[in-house]
């Protein structure tokens, strides 16, 4: 799992046009510039909002990814809830920290 | 000249962006209290405004995460969101160029501080903005703290660069403001986005207002965490006015819990005298 190259596709999409332009019409040849595995490509091609909260990806990231593949808010938010029922705790990052 | 205005307030995007769904009455009165808080502003002459924010991965990511990051541009734009989804228009907000370098210049002596010409400002500082300065007419210097990217800006660090910039604002002839945005306890953008602990923020305000800097210092990451939510790491953004206002008091003007805004809805000054 490769969190740290999905939270970065996603932060570049959020904030660059030309990288979301890319994501959007040349997705398969974008995501090679990333160190990505399948469920991760998998993920981000179907904007899994809910699969993507349970890797890790933080919510700050992942809410503008939400919002621009049409997630209303309250949508956005019963996703990442379903995500949890659906496929277990948050594997990784900060929602998965264990503190010492 | 220094400091002729410090506060703080709260920058939750559905404050803007999601204000329909609030309650009338709590969003009325939050915004009543930014309206006094913009005024305020406004009466103490400010030639520059400095937001001290706790961006979201709008500028800064893990592969270069600063500590500290101050904005030394010409010009600003916001909302690096989308217009509609945040509730505010597409801007350029001008900076003050001369005056960001002459300060860094002098925090660094005291404090390790990035610097960035280039700045898309996302709703942390935007929300602020919107009702502080609507004309979007005051020259902004924009702050970060890492408040989300953990190892995050340790505590004691952050109340030391408030004090450090308050040195380096006392040294300059401009009337300079400061505004520090964050929530306080919160869980945004997560499935337990609209929980709030409303005592473990009252706590931290008494702390806050009272200026009680080992009480401010002395949360750990992980109490934060489990108490008030990854949210609750932006306390940062007001222990650095504290540092700033070191052996001042104040006053808060406005708390209340409104789920929809995902926060606390907060606004407090601090005396600058």
């Amino acid at each position: 799992m490769s969190l740290y190259y999905v939270q970065k596709l996603l932060y570049q999409i959020n904030r660059d046009e030309y990288a979301l332009n890319r994501f959007q019409t040349d997705f398969d040849s974008f995501l090679t510039e990333y160190d990505l595995e399948s469920d991760e490509i998998n993920a981000l091609r179907q904007a899994d909002i809910g699969l993507l909260y349970v890797m890790g990806v933080n919510g700050q990231i992942l809410m503008h990814f939400a919002a621009m593949s049409g997630y209303e808010w309250n949508e956005y938010l019963d996703a990442m809830r379903q995500g949890l029922n659906e496929h277990g705790p948050v594997r990784a990052g900060l929602y998965a920290t264990v503190w010492s | 000249m220094s400091l002729v205005f410090a506060g703080v307030c709260s920058h939750g995007p559905g404050i803007t962006g999601r204000a329909d769904r609030a309650n009338p009455d709590s969003r009325e009165r939050l915004y009543a209290s930014m309206d006094r808080l913009r005024t305020t502003l406004e009466e103490a002459e400010p030639d520059v405004l400095i937001v001290v924010a706790a961006e979201h991965f709008a500028n800064f990511f893990m592969d270069n995460m600063p500590a500290f990051c101050m904005g030394m541009a010409m010009n600003y734009s916001g909302p690096i969101e989308d217009e509609q989804w945040l509730g505010i228009d597409q801007v350029t907000i001008p900076g003050a160029e001369r005056l960001s370098e002459q300060l860094i210049k002098s925090v660094m002596h005291d404090v390790d501080l990035a610097y960035a010409q280039e700045w898309k400002f996302d709703h942390g500082i935007m929300v602020p903005l919107h009702f502080l300065t609507p004309k979007y007419d005051l020259p902004i210097i924009p702050v970060n703290i890492n408040c989300q990217g953990p190892p995050l800006t340790p505590l004691n660090r952050c109340y030391e660069f408030g004090r450090a910039l308050r040195r380096a604002c006392d040294e300059r002839p401009e009337r300079i403001a400061i505004i520090g945005t964050g929530g306080i306890s919160h869980w945004p953008a997560t499935p337990d986005s609209g929980k709030i602990n409303e005592q473990w923020d009252r706590d931290f305000l008494d702390h806050f207002i009272h200026n009680r800097r080992s009480e401010l210092t002395a949360y750990s990451d992980e109490q934060t965490y489990l108490e008030a939510g990854q949210g609750g790491f932006e306390i940062r953004t007001f222990v650095a006015v504290a540092g700033a206002t070191e052996g001042a008091t104040g006053e808060l003007w406005f708390y209340e819990p409104i789920p929809i805004f995902a926060v606390g809805a907060t606004v407090a000054v601090m005396s600058v005298d």
